[in-house]
Order: C-alpha cells, then structure tokens, then sequence
C-alpha cells in the first residue's frame, strides 16, 4: 500500500508448509498483510484456515517456510539477539483460552509483575507496584480487590481483562488478538471488545485481530483479510469488503452469519450445500491473479 | 394449541452446597407443541444446560430436583419413571445432542458400529437391519452411506456432527434436546447442519428443544424463545417478538450485545 507510512509489522508473501511430500500441509500461501500504528487487522475465516498459523508467524514462534516477516521495515531473520528481544517486547499476544493461559498457583499482582521486572528497566523497583495498580485500572479492574486473587477467583471476562494488562505491561506496539472472545459470554464481549478498541487508539497500538466471527471484525477493526485454506482470498476496507464482497467464500461467509432477519424457513434463503462445496473446492485452489475491486478492496481469483 | 408434547411446570433445580445450596433453575415453566423447535436462550450459568439435562433424567449429585418439579411428556411425569422406565424413553422419546458431540463418538468404532450399538440396544434389530437403517439416515444428514465403514477420524468436524445428530434420529424421538450443537463450528457448516435440522423436522415431525447464547442464530431457527437470566425464565415469546419487540430489560441488553454485520449493534 502506498502513500502510507511504514507499517511496524509486515508480512511479505510468507508460506508456511508442515510436512513434506504429498502429505504437506501448506497452512499459509503467500499471505501479505502489514499493521500500522492505531489500526486494527481483522483476519477472519473458518477453522483449519491458517489464522492461528499467521499468528504465530506473527509472534515468531513459528519460522515462515518462504517470505519475510519486516519490523518496522527491517526483516526479523537477520536481527541481532538484542533486536530480537526488542521484538519480543514489542508484538505481544493474548489468547483465546482466559483459563488456560494464566497460571494458576500466581496472583494477579505477579502476572503483571513479571513483565514489567523483565520488558521495563525503565521502571523503578519502587515503582511497580504502582505500575500495576495503573495497568489495572487502564483495564477496568479494581486493583485493590484483584491484586492478591489467584485466576480462578476471577470470571472469564475479568480474566480476559487481566491478560491485556499483562501484554499491555510489555508497552508492546502490536497486539496479536487470537479469538480474544470466542469463550466468554455474550455479555461481556463488547466490553473487552471496546476496551482493545481504546487500547488500540490511545497507545497507538497495531492490532492484529483473530476471529471467526466477522461481525465482532467490523465492530473492531478498520480492516479485514479474508482467509481460506492457507490463503488470503480478499482484503481491504472493513466496510467495502462486508458490504460488497466480491470473492465466492466471502460471500458464502457472510450469507451463513447468523442474521435474525432471516428465516430458515424462507426457501429463497436456502444456502444449497452442494454449491457451498463446489466454492470450497475452488477456493482452496492456488489463485494467484489479484484483482483490485475499488480503492483498498482487492480480491484474489483463479 | 394443541396439546404440548413436552410440558415443564414449576422446575425448581438446586446443586446442593456443603454450606448453602445453589439454584441454578427457579421455577420454570415452559410447553414445547409437537413438531416445534423451542429456544432457551442465556448466558453460560444460567441454568440452561442444567434444565437439558434434567429432561432426559441425566442430572447427577448434587442437582436436586424439587418436589414441586413436573416433566411432562406426552402426559407422562419423567421424573417418576423407574429404571426400566427411564430406558424406554431415553432416545426412544427424548434424544439428546450435546455441545460438543462431535467429540462424543467412540474414535476406535466404525460408524457402522456405533449404530448398531444403538439399534439392537433399543430395538433389537439384526446387523443387516440396522445397516440399512444406517444407510437410511446417513442419507438424511448429506452423508454417503457407503462412508458407514470409516472412523470418526476419517470425518470433519461438521459431517462428525451430522453423524451424531443421525444417531439421534435413528430411533424417531418425539424431541431432540439440542445443547449448543453447532458452537464449535463455523457459521457455514453451522448454517448447513441447522438448515437440515429444520428441513427434517417438517418431514420427520420431531420436536427441538434449542440451547445457544446465539440470539441471532436462535431467531433464525426457533419457533418461540425463552430468556433464562440466573435460573429464572424472565421472557417467552415468539421468535418474531423476542427479535422485534423484546419486553424483559435483560433481553434488550443481550441485544444490544450482537455487533451487527451492517455496522453498529443490533437492536
């Protein structure tokens, strides 16, 4: 994308295989997406369609097969050991599992506290304390009551809450948001939802944002990637894409997105399961030509 | 109306506490009519899954049912059934797909097996009957009969499902108690899997008993809806209404919590 400032985290058409022989598994083909400071990448798609693998390219936990991960324009595979714990402070992750990804026998307080011992020599031994009762507030918890709780004390969303302090801790400039909120409840999802979003805008944060559910994408983020067997099949505007989506699996994604003012009793609604099939099948199919619908829409076809 | 096929009156569940019992479902009374797919709707802890369980008589120590407590099927009190009782109407009457069902299937069994479990346990049918019988109701759920051999393994996630929600049907329940079936699917194979469901129960006639937090999902699908919020059922109304004009404040907020795919939140 011209005309735009360089972005602090880009992937250059990176492919990730697993395996090898006919039996590999290629779980990302030539993904290309880049997040800038304040904005917010949704990637979205189905399960087994390669988000997660993104993700941990991403974060680096996984090693791209082709391709070049570019940190502030500069790629990752030639930094140096204290570039590469730069880059572990800045892109930090949270997790879709609030009950599997603290541990159980810490508090609260040593959650955040270890981040900051770690991350942030610039903060004072006397100072942490008080650093953590901020990052608590900053997420809307009550410090005095969650700083002594053990996890399992809390709900999932105050869990969930706790786990963005902790990559906020960091002062990361990306945030990897892999399903941040497929396991809590309806109710609380807006609000951990509103509270990345002001994250996002206040720390002038790059999100990466991981979801199946396209509707909490349009809510978060100011972009979107549609992903399908390994490759990202459209992009661009989160609007222009949902409104006017131009590739076959877009489209099949967004007539199945539960809407209350369709009936399954409608026949002229009926999604034929044989024509789902049938744009399963090519979509999963290499397509290289990329064709620019309007002005960052673009769309991948055969 | 005619007369319900599944009549809850007074359900009154407590999970019983060393120190103090807990409620998880307060009073609630609902009808489900013949052929109808009835909704709960709720946040996790609500009491939903609890009140599924009771109805196929699947609770365990501590959930206490109280007294006051009916379960009518067909006119029969389920909570009054004895051992053999409770056989009889289990599957045959009321069957039950569970959250994540796809899970629930014995990965070292052919599919063929799993049938014929089920077939000869509460029909007595031979190997050749219910191999049939399998064949018939892969069919039905978009699945080639001839796949019966294969393992669960061989199967995604969806057709895993759709094996599960075939098993179900192989006996004609009356009711399919549903406990989220499709949540941890994608909303194509989802919209699929519920597509079918619907599709069956015009030509099959059974009755669903449908538990999601997916409000949307649920307009979409049931008849009626009732809105469970901390054990109680504060609102029961038609889909249409409980989408359009929502009475209990509790629904409204569980609205306002759908982001909507046209921008903004429903509602």
């Amino acid at each position: 994308m011209t005309g735009q400032p360089t972005p602090i985290l880009a992937l250059d058409r990176v492919t990730k295989t697993f395996g090898h022989g006919p039996g590999a598994v290629h779980a990302a083909r030539s993904i290309s997406f880049s997040l800038h400071a304040g904005r917010a990448l949704a990637l979205v798609g189905e399960s087994g369609s390669g988000k997660t693998t993104c993700a941990r390219m991403a974060m680096r936990e996984y090693m791209p097969t082709e391709g070049k991960i570019l940190f502030k324009g500069e790629p990752v595979d030639r930094a140096s050991p204290t570039e590469t714990a730069r880059y572990r402070r800045a892109v930090q992750m949270i997790f879709q599992d609030p009950f599997a990804s603290l541990n159980p026998a810490h508090t609260i307080a040593y959650h955040l506290k270890r981040p900051l011992l770690l991350h942030r020599p610039d903060i004072k031994r006397a100072e942490i304390d008080a650093t953590v009762r901020a990052l608590l507030q900053q997420v809307k918890l009550d410090p005095d009551i969650v700083t002594p709780k053990y996890p399992h004390e809390l709900s999932g969303g105050q869990r969930q809450r706790v786990n963005i302090a902790r990559a906020l801790a960091a002062k990361p400039e990306v945030i990897v948001a892999d399903e941040p909120t497929s396991m809590l409840d309806v109710s609380v999802r807006l609000g951990v939802l509103n509270l990345l979003s002001e994250m996002k805008q206040q720390m002038k944060l790059g999100l990466l944002y991981i979801t199946h559910d396209i509707a909490t994408a349009r809510y978060v983020a100011e972009d979107i990637a549609v992903m399908y067997a390994g490759q990202i099949v459209e992009w661009g505007n989160v609007g222009k894409v949902i409104d006017n989506p131009a590739h076959p699996y877009t489209k099949l994604l967004l007539s199945a997105v539960p809407d209350p003012d369709i009936r399954f009793d409608d026949p002229s609604v009926r999604l034929r399961p044989e024509d789902a099939e049938e744009i399963r099948r090519k979509s999963a199919l290499t397509q290289d030509k990329i064709v620019e619908v309007d002005t960052d829409h673009f769309v991948r076809a055969a | 109306m005619t007369a319900p096929l599944l009549s809850v009156k007074n359900l009154t569940i407590d999970y019983i506490g060393e120190e103090k019992d807990f409620r998880a479902v307060d009073d609630v009374s609902f009808d489900v009519a013949p052929g109808e797919v009835f909704g709960l709707a709720g946040e996790s802890g609500c009491g939903k899954s609890t009140i599924a369980f009771a109805i196929s008589r699947l609770h365990k120590p501590p959930a206490l049912i109280r007294r006051e407590s009916t379960i009518l099927l067909n006119g029969r009190n389920v909570l009054d059934l004895d051992d053999k009782g409770l056989r009889d109407f289990r599957w045959r009457e009321v069957a039950m797909v569970f959250q994540s069902a796809m899970n629930s299937l014995n990965p070292v069994l052919r599919i063929e097996q799993q049938f014929y479990d089920v077939l000869k346990t509460h029909k007595g049918m031979s190997r050749a009957q219910a191999r049939d019988r399998t064949a018939e109701m892969l069919k039905l759920v978009d699945i080639a009969p001839d796949r019966m051999r294969d393992y669960p393994h061989q199967f995604s996630g969806g057709m895993r499902q759709r094996i599960v929600i075939a098993i179900c049907l192989a006996l004609d329940p009356r009711l399919v108690v549903m406990d989220e079936p499709t949540t941890a699917l994608d909303v194509v194979v989802q919209r699929e899997i519920l597509q079918r469901i619907n599709e069956l129960r015009r030509s099959l006639g059974f009755a669903v008993l449908f538990i999601t937090h997916d409000l949307g999902l649920m307009v979409q699908f049931c008849d009626r809806i009732g809105i469970m919020l901390a054990g109680k059922l504060v609102e029961q109304n038609t889909a249409e209404a409980t989408y359009g004009s929502p009475q209990h404040d509790y629904t409204k907020q569980l609205w306002a919590s759908f982001p909507s795919l046209h921008g903004g939140v429903l509602l």
